[in-house]
């Protein structure tokens, strides 16, 4: 570890980059393949199940449970979407055509440098969170960057140059922006109270997390418990943002064929189909983060008192690396859950019509994210005083 | 060239803008189809939009035009029996029985009761599946796939009934002039009895993923409202006109093929909206299950065909090869088709999709001179344009969901 902080610091950098995508990709890859797996038990159907690579056919029991999960199936789709034709229309402004898949990429690959999946004692007894980018704006940066997302969809609707996506893209830019609101404001709370009157104010995620680890009765409840308003208006907003159904107005098939990226092919389209992974896995990692107690496994239970307890026990339990792999473990099952929950919905649910979601947004959900976050600032102020 | 305004503020600026027009936009015309994944086949829509509202819907049909009704001229009856297949091919057995009763009607043919009693149950399974296919492609219509896949698992069932009954899963061809291609096989009857005991609590299974559905109740209800008059006005049948409060049911009104035998109701909607036709449709299959019920309760025995008829149904495949007279007969009926009567037929059967009719013109022989149908998808559609107006886009998908039309049989 020491000798990776010695490391001049781009190489630092590229190798995190390079850790982002190593790791994004193969997860966006896994949730797709979920989703198709879970769809087809929610419908009562085996899903991909007959893919596999010839020359290993013969190996027993692995090869043939991994094709029956559909992992060949999944390789073979990347494969495609890399090898087959690029097409691009003729009648599509060029550049913004192809800058716009490549903006969807940035956001997703950029805001999950700051999201913290873990932390471990260091050799000091500090706590040290592990994340890419442990900035001290934090939330604030991941609603920066994300909402930035919105732009590859304006793009690819303009420059397709064509009707449906045209329509597409002025629904889900309405959307993106409209739920950015309550999101953000659904979110105020939680920092109300992790910034205590009087401290160094931090957005961190890392901070919201530590204000949910201890044992105490407030110190140790998890905010989705405290705030639960709070997290469901997050929640609703992040299927907003996510474009996922009910919400996926960028798209909605049934009538705009394939909404924004009715005009995109081959590995252009699969940048998008990335990118809408990504932003789900980052948003349910944000609201693990804020809501679920981050890497703690239960309230009041935090991992530092699990890894204290277990280290009576088993004796390499108190090595950090124990604990950071703990951490990371118990983050992502929280955050497997969410990815689960959401296609859970989008496979059950029916969509909405574009007014109602905007009518959701403005009239519903706003106000009561404004009333939520006045109703905690007076009981937060009643509580601190 | 520059504007002055003699307005100071931006909101009276604005304002005088919306006075002289100058915010009004241009429509845009969207070509809806005929390759959508909404327009369930090849129906194109030719919509005018402002903005998200339709301000014109102009249907187009014909892509699916085959000339069924001139290729009805130049075959025997019995040939024509797998282009009906092909009208509503969702629902082949009841077109199979709707042709071939308007035929007997020319003949002025009874058939025995146990052929009354497959054709209707075979109808109402036809009814079944038609509906089902209705229902799963409305959901998908409206964003939830799962019903889809939940009701062809139900139709899927229903095609093994099928293909043990017809030796076809989808193009049935059961039907022949004065009785059906075959009886029914040993215990088939008792197989399609299970069936409808285990398809009852399935359909209540897929009806709760929308009946009181938030999202699915805000989608439909009173979207693409089609008034009681307006129904009668553009000769809307079937579950259209029933979902806008219209009691006609060719079944219980002008009984054909013994349904005066059996007890069902005729559900009618009371808004007639989009929710209404899918309630009402919802409904149908039940009151199905009821009448197939019955009917294999009651299943008489006998004879399957008309028997008496020497010149209309080939006589058995046995007597064909051992007895003199029957062969010829047979040769006969392949060779000239059925012999029918000079005259003139109009029968009509209440389908899935609304009244199907046949329009049978006969000089004599084993030809018609003249076959029209009377497709009830196509007259469906026809209230298209005044429907779809004033709906978002989002909405023409759910009428199409909900006026649930066939293209095979609009353009036939």
């Amino acid at each position: 570890m020491d000798f990776f902080f010695q490391l001049p610091l781009w190489i630092q950098g590229a190798v995190k980059g390079l850790a982002v995508i190593a790791v994004l990709f193969p997860l966006a890859a896994a949730c797709s393949m979920a989703e198709r797996k879970i769809s087809a038990w929610i419908q009562g159907r085996p899903g991909p199940n007959r893919t596999v690579v010839p020359w290993l056919a013969g190996i027993p029991i692995i090869i043939p449970f991994l094709q029956r999960l559909g992992v060949f199936q999944l390789a073979a789709d990347g494969g495609k979407f890399v090898f087959k034709e690029d097409v691009v229309p003729g009648h599509v402004n060029k550049l913004y055509f192809i800058a716009a898949p490549i903006l969807a990429m940035i956001p997703a690959l950029s805001t999950i440098t700051i999201v913290p999946f873990g932390a471990y004692f260091d050799s000091a007894g500090q706590l040290v969170p592990l994340v890419l980018a442990n900035v001290d704006i934090g939330l604030l940066a991941v609603l920066a960057i994300s909402s930035l997302g919105v732009y590859s969809v304006i793009l690819a609707g303009w420059a397709s140059n064509s009707k449906y996506p045209f329509l597409g893209s002025i629904r889900a830019s309405a959307q993106l922006i409209s739920y950015e609101l309550s999101m953000t404001l659904s979110v105020l709370p939680v920092f109300l109270w992790v910034n205590a009157p009087g401290g160094q104010g931090t957005l961190s995620l890392f901070a919201v997390v530590q204000a949910q680890s201890g044992t105490g009765f407030f110190n140790g409840l998890w905010l989705g418990i405290w705030m639960p308003v709070s997290a469901f208006i997050f929640l609703v907003a992040l299927f907003a943002e996510t474009n996922r159904q009910p919400f996926d107005m960028a798209e909605s098939e049934a009538d705009l064929v394939g909404g924004f990226h009715t005009e995109y092919g081959a590995f252009k389209w699969s940048l998008f189909f990335v990118a809408e992974y990504a932003h789900m896995i980052v948003g349910s990692g944000v609201f693990t983060l804020l809501f679920l107690g981050g890497w703690n496994p239960l309230p009041w239970i935090p991992l530092t008192r699990v890894v204290h307890g277990l280290s009576h026990w088993i004796s390499f339990a108190g090595h950090p690396l124990f604990m950071g792999v703990l951490g990371v473990l118990i983050f992502l099952g929280k955050v497997g859950f969410f990815i689960f929950f959401f296609m859970w919905i989008r496979w059950t649910l029916p969509r909405f019509r574009y007014d109602q979601i905007m009518k959701l947004g403005w009239q519903k959900l706003l106000p009561l994210a404004i009333g939520n976050l006045v109703f905690y600032a007076l009981l937060i102020a009643l509580i601190q005083k | 060239m520059a504007t002055d305004f003699a307005f100071p503020d931006t909101g009276a600026k604005s304002a005088a803008a919306v006075a002289a027009q100058e915010f009004q936009t241009e429509k845009m015309s969207l070509s809806m189809g005929p390759s959508h994944p909404s327009t369930h086949g090849v129906l194109r829509i030719q919509l005018e939009l402002d903005g998200e509202i339709v301000t014109k819907a102009d249907p187009v049909v014909g892509y699916l035009h085959r000339g069924d009704e001139k290729i009805a001229e130049n075959m025997t009856y019995n040939q024509f029996v797998p282009y009906t297949d092909r009208l509503d091919y969702l629902a082949p057995l009841a077109n199979n029985m709707a042709y071939a009763i308007a035929v007997e009607r020319l003949a002025k043919l009874e058939v025995p009761a146990r052929c009354q009693a497959i054709r209707v149950i075979t109808a109402e399974m036809a009814r079944i599946s038609a509906h089902l296919l209705g229902l799963g492609a409305y959901g998908i219509d409206v964003g939830a796939w799962t019903v889809f896949l939940y009701a062809f698992t139900e139709r899927e069932k229903l095609y093994k009934l099928f293909e043990e009954l017809t030796g076809a899963r989808f193009t049935t061809s059961y039907t022949r002039i004065g009785g059906v291609a075959r009886d029914v096989p040993e215990g088939w009857t008792d197989r399609a009895d299970a069936f409808c005991d285990q398809f009852l609590p399935i359909l209540e299974q897929i009806l709760n993923l929308l009946t009181r559905n938030k999202i699915f109740m805000d989608r439909t209800v009173d979207v693409g409202v089609i008034s009681r008059e307006d129904a009668i006005a553009y000769g809307l049948t079937g579950p259209n006109l029933r979902g806008s409060g219209v009691p006609l049911d060719l079944r219980k009104d002008k009984p054909y093929s013994g349904y005066e035998q059996y007890e069902f109701d005729v559900p009618v909607g009371a808004k007639g909206d989009c929710y209404d036709r899918y309630l009402v449709r919802g409904e149908e299959m039940r009151q199905s299950v009821r009448i197939i019920k019955q009917a294999i309760a009651k299943f008489p025995g006998g004879p399957w065909y008309a028997t008496d008829a020497k010149k209309i149904f080939a006589p058995p495949k046995d007597k064909i090869l051992t007895s003199m007279e029957e062969l010829i007969q047979n040769f006969m009926l392949v060779t000239e088709g059925p012999q029918m009567p000079a005259g003139e037929v109009y029968f009509e059967a209440e389908n899935p999709k609304g009244a199907l009719g046949f329009y049978v013109v006969s000089k004599g022989g084993g030809v018609p001179w003249r076959l029209k149908i009377r497709a009830p998808s196509f007259c469906n559609l026809s209230i298209l344009p005044k429907v779809c107006v004033g709906a978002m886009v989002s909405d023409v998908v759910s009428i199409l969901g909900s006026l649930d039309f066939v293209m095979g049989e609009c353009d036939r």
